[in-house]
């Protein structure tokens, strides 16, 4: 059970990092898990599947998988507890637990932030230091909302929709968890959840939070499963708004399902983001950004700076600070404390990866890897760079979802901005230069949900979240967020 | 009447200004020509570069890592004394601690240099005599740099006929600030053409102290750091350790990134020395991971990369007494100076 893969050493330097593992014995693994319904973990009927650490692919635990009659017995238990307890109760008391929940998630932090690594594969570095203190800081925020709704600047007396079912993916399960959970509740919606098949380890376990705060029964139930609980999900009858963070392939499918029903739906997709670097930028930093928005998470990120826009003028220089910067990335034991870059997440995410760098190589772009050597076990990839792409490439346009980088130059902010904004996508995208109005200019122009100026990847409660075009409709975080659980508030 | 036409044109009856190493040989041709080279230097971000630096001090290091951190961290201090009531008596004991840190244990490497002022230089030369630890000397009216040019000059041969190895320079920071960046130039030239000797043994090593507490931006780090090696300086160094903030992690980060693309873009190496507030070996070991990670192993060593500290080399060595007998001791376990 305490299969770690090693931490391959920098081979050229003198200073070899120690292994420092991260504990995992303070989780508790259970060898199998029943579905959260009603405030009781009870069996489903589906068959179980298993959950592996995608590092080492030993098994975790037997997750049980939630038929249809499953997900309708969740739903039922929400829509009682929307009657009964969560919709007519004092918003300022909704907000007391709202509160709880993020400060046992503070207290807890460790325990999510292990199990996180070993279910999803990413490096505790990231769960520890990003992961679970912004979803403490979600609940936080929302808690804070929950009594001023009236407040909010989405018209008088906003009121609760009802039933929210909400699927999430596996890049982020416990912090989509809490974009999803956090603003329902406060809002006074009840919560069907179904996390990702291949990480359902820490909803599981914010389920036991949700019990140690003393949460009314029905409020959240979680259900385990595939692809068909998920569907069953979407499709109840009795839900009544559907909230989904996925692929744009089984959003379209989801957006079909939900069309001429009275649900409401916000969908957060995929995305092919350009981070632009122009001539001027802090080339240091703007370094650091590129590896941050790629390489975070092994680019399993939906707003992933994937597209690096370099001015020509400079593409040079930044190649070679980029790849110099990447040989000092650190690969291995997610559980490890010095380890930068993780597991990917499954063996069909992995092949997904391979088979798009391949198609990249074929059309004519330059594949460059560190020299990095790569543990026999699990599910890896190395950080990857194509250089000579070109817009009409198909690695300049799927979206890869992992750590795979393509690079475009452009000569004008005009073609920079037409670049950028030559996307089926347009969640997220990166401005770096020091010249204030060049910033403002620019990001003006470009369709995406968020811009990050000199910045990347960077997260917040308060500031909303989404994409245009096939990246999706609707917000998440901020005061735009609460928007997509009330009515009377469009 | 003669009417100056070309702004570039250097003054009659003044002699060449030494130039900086290729490609940037003409950089200094003219205030104006030098002020748009430093300020067309890549900028800095702060918050990214403090942001990066709070990455790099993040790294867990343990046991074979950390005895090898705390060894090489203990062989590049610079154990100063720099105080008003320095005596050669004190001076004598601090090389005594310089060439056995800890008394109790062969295995404890040498610190690297003796940091001393230049009228005591002589005395930490004598003490130090046949150890191979080198003799630093602060010079140039440290720590302010207030004097004339003059008085700065005779202040290094003194110290350098005193026999020291090395020199702790401090650059005129009103001048930079005032963004006389030539005159600045010209001194660290003058000061490294001071620290030549009449016999012709190799010249003192010149160490550039920036004082960065008082350049207080990133940007104005970079440029100072890109002066100073231009100029022929052997070592960047942060701080006199008499202005707070001293040494801090962005800064020498942003002083490693300088020293890093320079030797890319001239072949030449030079050295960096964080000074002042290392006081812990967390400390210590994050300055080594940044160096490591920044610039890359090639400065791991007393040669190019050097702490100047006085209280870190006792925390460096209870720490490391604790990775020998797996407990900690206590102040009475080292000595004092």
């Amino acid at each position: 059970m305490t299969d770690t893969p090693p931490s391959p050493a920098q081979p050229t330097s003198p200073f070899q990092y120690a292994p420092a593992p991260e504990s995992r014995s303070i989780v508790d693994l259970a060898p199998s898990h029943g579905l959260f319904v009603d405030g009781e973990f009870v069996d489903a009927t589906g068959t179980p599947f298993k959950t592996v650490n995608p590092a080492t692919e030993e098994v975790l635990s037997e997750i049980a998988c939630a038929s249809d009659a499953d997900v309708d017995r969740a739903v039922k238990a929400a829509r009682r507890a929307f009657t009964r307890t969560w919709g007519p109760m004092r918003p300022a008391d909704r907000g007391k637990y709202l509160f709880r929940i993020a400060r046992l998630l503070q207290e807890r932090a460790r325990e999510f932030a292990v199990l996180e690594s070993l279910d999803n594969g990413k490096p505790i570095r990231e769960s520890r230091d990003v992961d679970v203190p912004l979803a403490a800081a979600h609940f936080f925020y929302h808690a804070g909302w929950a009594d001023k709704l009236d407040w909010a600047g989405l018209g008088p007396g906003p009121r609760p929709l009802g039933v929210a079912g909400q699927v999430i993916p596996w890049n982020f399960p416990l912090l989509m968890l809490a974009w999803k959970v956090a603003p329902a509740l406060a809002t006074g919606n009840t919560v069907v959840l179904k996390p990702a098949e291949t990480t359902p380890l820490t909803a599981l376990l914010f389920a036991e939070v949700c019990r140690q705060a003393d949460l009314p029964p029905g409020v959240v139930n979680i259900v385990t499963g595939a692809g068909d609980t998920g569907r069953a999900v979407v499709e109840h009858a009795d839900v009544d708004k559907v909230a989904f963070t996925g692929s744009t392939e089984v959003g379209r499918s989801i957006a079909r399902a939900v069309a001429g029903t009275a649900k409401r739906l916000t969908l957060e997709l995929g995305g092919k983001a350009a981070n632009i670097v122009f001539d001027d930028a802090p080339i240091d930093q703007a370094v650091e950004g590129i590896v941050q928005g790629i390489f975070f998470n092994q680019g399993h990120v939906c707003c992933a700076g994937s597209r690096l826009l370099v001015q020509e003028n400079v593409h040079d220089e930044v190649i070679a600070s980029l790849q110099r910067r990447i040989g000092t990335l650190r690969l291995g034991d997610p559980l490890d404390k010095n380890t930068d870059i993780g597991a990917i997440n499954s063996a069909e995410q992995l092949a997904r990866i391979r088979e798009l760098s391949d198609i990249g190589e074929a059309e004519g772009a330059h594949r460059w890897q560190p020299a990095c050597e790569l543990p026999d076990r699990g599910f890896w990839f190395p950080p990857t760079v194509f250089t000579e792409v070109s817009p009409a490439h198909r690695i300049a346009r799927d979206e890869v979802f992992g750590p795979v980088l393509s690079v475009l130059t452009f000569r004008t902010p005009d073609e920079a901005v037409a670049k950028a904004n030559n996307s089926t996508y347009g969640l997220s995208a990166g401005v770096w230069t020091e010249k204030g109005s060049r910033i403002l200019a620019v990001t003006d122009r470009l369709r995406a949900g968020v811009v990050w100026a000199n910045a990347f990847n960077q997260f917040d409660p308060t500031s909303p979240f989404g994409g245009y075009k096939q990246s999706g409709y609707g917000r998440e975080g901020g005061r735009q967020g609460l928007a997509a659980y009330l009515e009377g508030a469009q | 009447m003669t009417h100056v036409l070309d702004p570039d044109a250097p003054a009659a009856g003044i002699a060449p200004r030494r130039q900086p190493p290729a490609p940037y040989g003409d950089v200094t041709r003219s205030d104006a020509a030098f002020r748009a080279f430093l300020h067309g230097l890549p900028g800095v971000d702060q918050v990214g570069a403090e942001a990066r630096a709070a990455v790099l001090a993040s790294r867990s290091i343990k046991t074979t890592a950390k005895a090898w951190a705390i060894d090489t961290a203990i062989s590049m201090i610079d154990l100063t004394t720099l105080e008003g009531a320095d005596t050669p008596g004190r001076v004598r004991s601090l090389a005594a601690k310089a060439r056995r840190p800890d008394p109790t244990d062969p295995t404890c490497p040498p610190v690297a240099a003796v940091c001393v002022y230049g009228d005591l230089a002589g005395v930490a030369k004598e003490a130090l005599a046949g150890t191979g630890i080198a003799v630093a000397a602060v010079a140039t009216a440290f720590p302010s740099g207030r004097a004339s040019r003059a008085v700065k000059l005779a202040d290094v041969r003194d110290a350098v006929a005193n026999g020291a190895d090395e020199i702790d320079m401090v650059i005129d920071r009103g001048a930079f600030l005032a963004g006389r960046y030539l005159d600045v130039f010209d001194e660290v030239v003058a000061v490294k053409e001071a620290c030549s000797r009449p016999d012709g043994a190799a010249p003192a090593h010149l160490k550039v102290i920036l004082e960065t507490g008082e350049l207080v931006t990133l940007d104005n780090v970079r440029r100072a750091s890109w002066l100073a090696m231009l100029a022929g300086g052997d070592f960047i160094k942060t701080s006199t350790g008499k202005i707070s903030p001293a040494a801090t992690l962005p800064v020498c980060l942003v002083m490693m990134e300088a020293v890093r693309d320079f030797r890319a873009a001239t072949g030449r190496q030079v050295g960096v020395k964080p000074a002042g507030g290392i006081r812990t070996t967390k400390d210590a070991i994050r300055h080594l991971v940044l160096v490591n990670e920044v610039a890359g192993p090639d400065w791991l060593t007393p040669d190019w990369f050097r702490i100047g500290a006085s209280s870190l080399l006792n925390d460096l060595l209870l720490q490391r007494q604790k990775l020998h007998t797996g407990h900690y001791s206590g102040p009475d376990h080292v000595s004092v100076d």
